[in-house]
């Protein structure tokens, strides 16, 4: 195994490396930023790096959005940049536990980040170090369409609950508007509605050492979740199986769907569409089990050093750059997220600023996300689950039992 | 005399020679990239490797987890599925072939067009079906719709959903079964059709027992790369359902590589243990054409 990896790694270090051993400081970037707004966000980072340092040349590949997740096992092993777009999380610890991210708590403590990135200290730490920076979060929540809501005649304000907002469900079932909508095709987007299922059932320590594997599957507390869950599947978009998460946001555009948990990167495709701030609403997701410590789900995503980084001295001044308060502000300004530096602006747009208000006054807990909480094998095995479970309510029983035999041998 | 003989030995050695010098290269090929692979995914399938970490010796544990795998059984049902369904390339192909296997003024154009779904990429063919099935727009959706008044979204319909994608599959494939037989008619001899013309046989019967044991050769190969093609179904499943939903369109080769190296994977020896199953129930085929193969050579000889 060791002799395969190794000729690999030769062969491509001959075909690759070469024009890297010239005498010019030069960091090489991998970046997942192939969609629009991320795309001109890191141009625009990348620009005012080089213009702080002009000394330094940087060097940007930027992958495919989802062919990156597979891509960087490759290069990591390969032919490693001096950077790395990843998450936060469980999603970085395989990369951490087998030595690919280089340790950066030096920068952390060199440039006051565990002040300034506070909020963010506890889902870059493993083992007591921090393996990486992050730059941005975003919230997930619910986005709707008020003309929907004022079609059906509802009232979006007066939904506080999850009772609340069933009966409202029943109200756009009247006014032949799917109340939820989704697109499970790729599955992820159904995670975020059981992640919040369950952070508000159960609470954020549960839904931790759920996602850690502390928890059955077949645990009574897990089957109160899909309960919840049932009760809303009656009004889902009916072909979510066949769409991905662009196209349920026409369905909201559209009017034809009402609600959608999603990410607040959506909001770009919901204007796009021709929604406004105007016409598309945001709530945060309605309470379950009264009195519980809220929690809320908002995905970190970060940038890392490989252990294989050519340039760490400099890769780490990138680091210590991109942790800074204004160049935190000025890029999530362009990602249309939010800045993690505490000492960062939010702009006056209203979904980050509703955002950022039920982010930080959040008292349960801040989670990733199911499958940057939960390690690989686990998330895809519940997410399917999930889909199926969404399909076919009633397999819910063997659905559980699969994945409990699933949990039982991925966190032996 | 001698001189001769001598000139003639030396003349004899570098031709015994010569073939495998020939043959080297595509041999050092396909042992690098066939021979020696398929011995190291034998044993990477021993192992509990994520491709990053030390890889530990299980022995064959991830044979007896597949046993007890749900994922699995769906994946070799729906190859089984793909391998029957697959085979109605060989007569459909065999008749557009003999529909278009006459001389009429712009044949060629005609042939082109349907041999137009194999030179296009599996992953065109796959999207266009996708928009085909696509539920809200799609036209098929829409003649569903149109026809009984409840559109069906196939791809997200865990009963329909492989046989949408078979569907895809046997666009192409129709396609490559037709070029071959067109090929094999044309090489059927006229002087025998001439004969069993003058004997009175016509239509079926012509075509049954003139024409078909013609293009034998023909049948063999189109058998061949359907069982192949069938057993090595992979883009389709990836570009139009990634195995969905919930992992009802897997096949054996999508989940190999799901297991092994998609974003959730990276289970290397499971991975390499189902691409070894999937290579035993290809073996059988497999050497059953060589063993033809082998067998009407010697008949020819």
């Amino acid at each position: 195994m060791k002799a395969m990896k190794t000729f690999a790694v030769a062969a491509l270090i001959a075909s690759v490396a070469v024009p890297a051993l010239a005498e010019q400081r030069t960091l090489v970037f991998n970046t997942d930023a192939s969609d629009p707004a991320p795309k001109a966000a890191f141009e625009q980072l990348v620009a005012d790096f080089e213009a702080a340092y002009p000394e330094i040349d940087v060097v940007v590949n930027t992958f495919d959005h989802e062919g990156y997740k597979t891509a960087i096992r490759n290069f990591l092993t390969a032919d490693s940049p001096d950077l790395a777009n990843w998450y936060a999380g469980n999603r970085m610890r395989p990369f951490v536990e087998v030595g690919q991210f280089i340790d950066v708590s030096d920068v952390w403590a060199e440039n006051g980040l565990y002040e300034s990135l506070g909020s963010a200290l506890s889902s870059m730490t493993i083992d007591g170090k921090q393996w990486g920076v992050p730059y941005t979060y975003y919230q997930w929540g619910i986005y709707y369409n008020k003309d929907a809501y004022a079609k059906a005649g509802v009232d979006a304000a007066s939904i506080k609950t999850w009772d609340d907002f069933i009966s409202a469900c029943e109200k756009f079932q009247a006014a032949g508007i799917d109340c939820l909508t989704t697109g499970s095709k790729a599955l992820w987007p159904i995670a975020g509605i059981f992640d919040y299922l369950d952070l508000r059932t159960n609470g954020y320590d549960f839904h931790m050492q759920l996602t850690s594997g502390d928890i059955a599957w077949t645990d009574d507390r897990v089957k109160a979740v899909f309960a919840e869950w049932a009760k809303v599947l009656p009004y889902t978009t009916a072909n979510h199986a066949a769409i991905d998460w662009q196209d349920a946001v026409s369905n909201i555009v559209q009017g034809s769907a009402a609600n959608y948990v999603i990410g607040n990167f959506a909001v770009a495709a919901f204007k796009d569409g021709g929604l406004t701030n105007d016409n598309l609403g945001f709530m945060q997701f309605p309470e379950i089990t009264p009195g519980l410590a809220r929690a809320e789900e908002a995905p970190t995503d970060t940038i890392h050093i490989p252990a294989g980084a050519k340039n760490v001295e400099d890769a780490k001044l990138f680091l210590a750059f991109l942790a800074s308060s204004e160049v935190q502000t000025k890029m999530n300004g362009t990602l249309g997220q939010l800045p993690i530096n505490s000492g960062s602006s939010v702009g006056d747009d209203p979904y980050l600023a509703a955002g950022f208000e039920m982010l930080s006054t959040a008292d349960g807990g801040i989670a990733q996300f199911f499958d940057r909480d939960a390690p690989a094998e686990m998330a895809k095995a519940g997410m399917e689950g999930f889909q199926e479970f969404m399909v076919k309510p009633e397999r819910l029983d063997d659905i559980l039992e699969r994945l409990e035999k699933v949990r039982v041998r991925v966190y032996q | 005399m001698s001189a001769s003989t001598d000139s003639l030995n030396s003349r004899r050695r570098p031709r015994a020679f010569a073939p495998w010098l020939f043959l080297a290269p595509g041999m050092a090929m396909f042992l690098f990239y066939v021979i020696i692979p398929i011995f190291q995914s034998l044993w990477v399938s021993f192992y509990d490797w994520d491709g990053l970490s030390d890889a530990k010796w299980i022995g064959i544990a991830n044979y007896l987890e597949l046993l007890d795998d749900d994922a699995f059984y769906t994946s070799l049902k729906n190859n089984i599925i793909w391998l029957v369904l697959y085979m109605l390339s060989v007569p459909a192909g065999l008749m557009i072939a003999l529909f278009l296997n006459q001389t009429v003024r712009g044949i060629r154009i005609y042939k082109s067009l349907f041999f137009f779904p194999f030179v296009i990429s599996q992953v065109v063919v796959g999207l266009i079906f996708s928009w085909f099935y696509a539920p809200g727009f799609g036209l098929l959706y829409k003649l569903i719709e149109l026809v009984t008044g409840q559109g069906v979204a196939i791809l997200a319909d865990e009963n329909l959903v492989t046989y949408g994608i078979i569907a895809a599959g046997l666009w192409p494939q129709i396609a490559y079964c037709m070029i071959l037989y067109l090929t094999g008619l044309n090489a059927v001899a006229s002087d025998q059709i001439e004969a069993a013309r003058l004997d009175g046989a016509k239509g079926w019967r012509m075509l049954w027992y003139v024409v078909i044991p013609q293009l034998r050769p023909a049948t063999f190969i189109a058998i061949v790369v359907t069982v192949i093609g069938a057993l090595r179904s992979f883009d389709l499943v990836s570009i139009m359902t990634s195995g969905g939903p919930f992992g009802s369109s897997r096949v054996l080769s999508y989940f190999m590589y799901e297991q092994a190296l998609s974003e959730y994977g990276y289970r290397m020896g499971y991975g390499a243990a189902i691409a070894v199953v999937l290579f035993a129930i290809m073996i059988i085929f497999i050497s059953g054409f060589i063993w033809k193969m082998w067998r009407d050579e010697k008949g020819v000889r």
